[in-house]
């Protein structure tokens, strides 16, 4: 996760992808970088701890959901979904990377001590180094992974809510967060479209995928309102025109929400919100039991290695 | 009970950025031709390779069989003069 491929010094072996004569190469070229020639000062008037705290709440979302769909990983029901939700899981692992990295440039200070001379950059140091109450991660993108129509649904749920706040990130005052986001909303409308086609599948499939998805639904709902619930940091980073307002786009997820449930023939579920802890959420810090069992996994290796160089 | 039939096979083309035609480049299994394209993009053009994709199912091809392979194209095996290579072509001319 450390360096850009294309820029390594692995003696060359990518060069024929970063441009020039690339008539060789089988596959496609002409790679492009989502931050060539952006500005990347800090907007006039923002707090750098401010963007970077908001930055990990996008960030920590993408990341978290990545390594949840990561889990599938050999074990979707068929060869081709399963590199589809692995294409997603990378797909969202590259815009917790620019994320990342973009809070580790605008406060250095939020990014976890490493011991001198450690190569690790920030981004790294950010995802595999901190505990728990630091992730900012909405809990929907954390508890543990079910069937298939489990994922499925927190897939709906999350990019559903995700599209529509990239959209509005698009004008954000920080060119950096506008250019992650006009790179993400490409991806995660493909996501979303996914999704929306195996919620109808399922929906309208036999008895038991039916089931299967209406129990599914059942059981993640309670965590789909946190996602369209700002957090004061949110509020007023859109107020200053960076951020956008999570509850501002509730409307608009409920619409397209409705649209998928009316087509499927699923009605909407009457589940309260799943509660914080002291009015804590995951936006505060504030995560669910399995997310200790998910952080353990994912960092043991990067912590093993401190020095390491990937 | 649930339905264990297994989900058709379907052949894909793929249009490349620099390619003028669909390139066969391999097969996958879809329950139907929407999620045979879907199927496609996620197997097939993970390398920035596309910009176009064709998916048919593969029963719908009907294929030369190798036994036919004499009678079919030995034939044209000894006749150069159907090649246009007694022309001259103007180096503007691409793709020929």
């Amino acid at each position: 996760m450390s360096d850009d491929l294309l820029n390594s010094d692995l003696g060359g072996v990518f060069d024929g992808l970063a441009g020039g004569e690339s008539s060789q190469w089988a596959f496609g070229t002409g790679f492009e970088d989502p931050l060539a020639g952006v500005d990347t000062t800090v907007p006039d008037g923002v707090d750098g701890a401010d963007l970077a705290a908001y930055c990990l709440m996008l960030g920590d979302d993408a990341l978290i959901m990545s390594q949840r769909l990561s889990e599938w990983c050999s074990r979707a029901p068929d060869l081709e979904e399963d590199i589809a939700l692995a294409n997603i899981a990378l797909d969202l692992l590259g815009q917790a990377r620019l994320l990342l990295s973009r809070a580790a440039a605008a406060d250095p200070g939020a990014v976890p001590a490493l011991p001198e001379g450690s190569p690790v950059p920030g981004e790294d140091a950010l995802a595999f180094f901190r505990e728990a109450g630091e992730f900012r991660n909405v809990r929907l993108a954390e508890v543990a992974n079910g069937d298939f129509a489990h994922v499925v649904v927190r897939l709906l749920l999350f990019s559903v809510v995700r599209l529509a706040l990239l959209e509005r990130l698009g004008a954000s005052a920080d060119q950096v967060l506008a250019a992650v986001a006009a790179k993400g909303v490409k991806e995660v409308t493909y996501h979303r479209d996914w999704a929306g086609r195996w919620f109808l599948t399922l929906a309208q499939g036999t008895e038991e995928s039916r089931r299967r998805l209406v129990a599914a639904l059942d059981a993640l709902w309670p965590l789909q309102p946190e996602m369209v619930t700002a957090h004061p940091l949110e509020a007023s980073l859109a107020e200053a025109g960076v951020g956008v307002d999570p509850a501002a786009v509730r409307d608009e997820a409920d619409a397209v929400l409705d649209q998928v449930f009316a087509v499927s023939g699923v009605d909407r579920p009457d589940r309260a919100p799943l509660a914080g802890v002291g009015g804590r959420t995951g936006r505060d810090g504030m995560h669910t039991e399995a997310f200790g069992r998910l952080l353990a996994e994912m960092q043991v290796v990067a912590r093993a290695h401190p020095g390491g160089r990937w | 009970m649930t339905d264990r039939r297994e989900w058709p096979l379907y052949e894909v083309f793929v249009r490349g950025k620099r390619g003028l035609n669909h390139v066969h480049v391999g097969s996958l299994h879809a329950p139907d031709d929407v999620m045979a394209l879907r199927h496609a993009r996620d197997v097939y053009t993970r390398r920035n390779e596309g910009v176009s994709i064709w998916v048919v199912r593969a029963d719908a091809i009907t294929a030369s069989s190798p036994d036919e392979k004499d009678p079919l194209f030995a034939p044209s095996g000894d006749k150069v003069y159907r090649h246009p290579t007694f022309y001259d072509i103007p180096d503007d001319v691409p793709h020929m």
